[in-house]
């Protein structure tokens, strides 16, 4: 049976640990707040981009001059896998979900005899993985000190999936982030990016209202310049969702572990009081029987 | 009085402009083209330039753009910039100051990654300079 002293001290150990996550809980508020703000102010751009890709790449599908960002190597041997998480923990499953589906992913590659190498966006997805997949980590690339994650970020990220592409280092990459529906729910989403998929069909069906564009210079050269732009986008816009995710992932966690803290509390306050309470009145019995021997 | 048209400049980062305007002046690849209401409907790559924007009361607004495109379809102008900024927010002292910093940033770089990082930066600074003095 623990002391009185001992469970005081607990009490106030447990109350101290609720006013941190308390804390942590409103400061996720409001950098989810911020962060749901960016990815929305960043929709537009990307929804555009992939309008005008889908255009061209109708024009495209099938032949022979495609170019190989959209058509592929012609091989899927070499997949490459670049996993985003976050760069710190205490935010429930989140950064555990995304490196799940990555590792499910990289299993069953492995196992179809494929190899696999990976770029890490994040600490916590590195660590997440090391274990059992570490030594086909190629790099991990870190955001802590990114406060605000900017267009340039991304873009460095995208360069260097670019330029291992160029050299042939693999086939197939795909992205793998959460995606932010709710305070409450993030879906870890897996993205391919090279080569590029686009909903050709929604952009079929939309040709026959929007007049035909002219193209300057031709769709071939705007297609080639634009669809290494979409890489950097695309990974711009996956580290936006994942930044919201992050935060509302902390906010319920956070929320969560409040809650737990309080129920702890008054549970040992109720055991400390009965005990305080056991105590004065062995006292009161032993001062009576005390005064009765007399 | 000139016929407006709704321009839309964006950002990856936001939405710089949305409004109804007069004229664009967009510096295109094969380059620079003005856009008045009813433009056919046309897709062009951009080149590190200055953007016109003519408003409804016949003002210029200049803007810095760099690398995207610009997109006319159903009446409507969208300019995609991987960058954009107000002219009035840059000033050459600035720019000067931002390059020396940057050339110095690149020379001494300790690794690889750092190196990269400032040449990057500083090739968007010439970019930027250079398209002012064309200005």
């Amino acid at each position: 049976m623990p002391s009185l002293k001992d469970l005081r001290n607990r009490i106030a150990s447990v109350k101290a640990t609720q006013k941190i996550t308390k804390a942590m809980q409103m400061v996720a508020a409001a950098k989810l707040r911020r962060a749901q703000e960016a990815a929305e102010a960043a929709r537009p751009y990307a929804e555009r981009m992939e309008a005008v890709l889908a255009n061209l790449a109708v024009a495209f599908e099938g032949r022979d001059d495609a170019p190989k960002l959209m058509s592929g190597t012609g091989n899927d041997q070499v997949h490459l896998l670049v996993v985003a998480t976050a760069e710190r923990g205490l935010c429930g499953g989140f950064n555990s979900n995304i490196a799940k589906l990555a590792r499910d992913r990289a299993r069953s590659l492995i196992a179809a005899g494929k190899t696999v190498k990976i770029i890490c966006v994040g600490k916590k997805g590195y660590d997440a993985l090391k274990r059992e997949l570490g030594h086909l980590v190629l790099k991990t690339i870190d955001l802590r000190s990114v406060k605000n994650v900017a267009f340039a970020n991304a873009d460095e990220i995208g360069r260097e999936v670019l330029t291992m592409y160029e050299n042939g280092e693999f086939d197939v990459c795909t992205l793998y982030y959460s995606t932010f529906k709710s305070v409450i729910a993030q879906e870890p989403t897996s993205q391919q990016l090279i080569p590029a998929q686009f909903d050709t069909g929604k952009a079929e069906a939309d040709d026959s209202a929007v007049a035909v564009y002219e193209y300057e210079p031709d769709e071939g050269e705007i297609l080639a310049d634009l669809l290494p732009r979409n890489i950097s986008v695309q990974i711009f816009r996956a580290l936006l969702e994942n930044a919201a995710s992050e935060q509302g992932a902390r906010m319920s966690a956070m929320d969560n572990a409040t809650r737990n803290a309080g129920e702890m509390i008054d549970k040992l306050t109720i055991t400390y009081n009965r005990q305080r309470q056991a105590q004065i009145t062995t006292e009161l019995i032993e001062i009576i029987s005390g005064a009765e021997a007399l | 009085m000139a016929e407006l048209f709704q321009f839309e400049l964006v950002s990856p980062e936001h939405q710089l402009l949305s409004a109804h305007v007069a004229e664009v002046i967009v510096p295109g690849t094969e380059g620079e083209f003005g856009v008045l209401k009813d433009h056919a409907p046309v897709v062009s790559t951009i080149n590190p330039g200055i953007l016109k924007v003519r408003n409804d009361d016949g003002a210029w607004a200049e803007y810095f753009v760099r690398g995207g495109f610009a997109e006319v379809s159903s009446g409507v102008l969208s300019v995609l910039a991987e960058q954009a900024v107000p002219v009035s927010e840059i000033s050459m002292d600035q720019l000067d100051q931002a390059i020396r910093n940057a050339e110095e940033d690149a020379a001494d770089a300790k690794d690889d990654q750092a190196r990269q990082k400032a040449e990057m930066t500083l090739a968007q600074l010439r970019d930027v300079v250079e398209a002012l003095k064309k200005a």
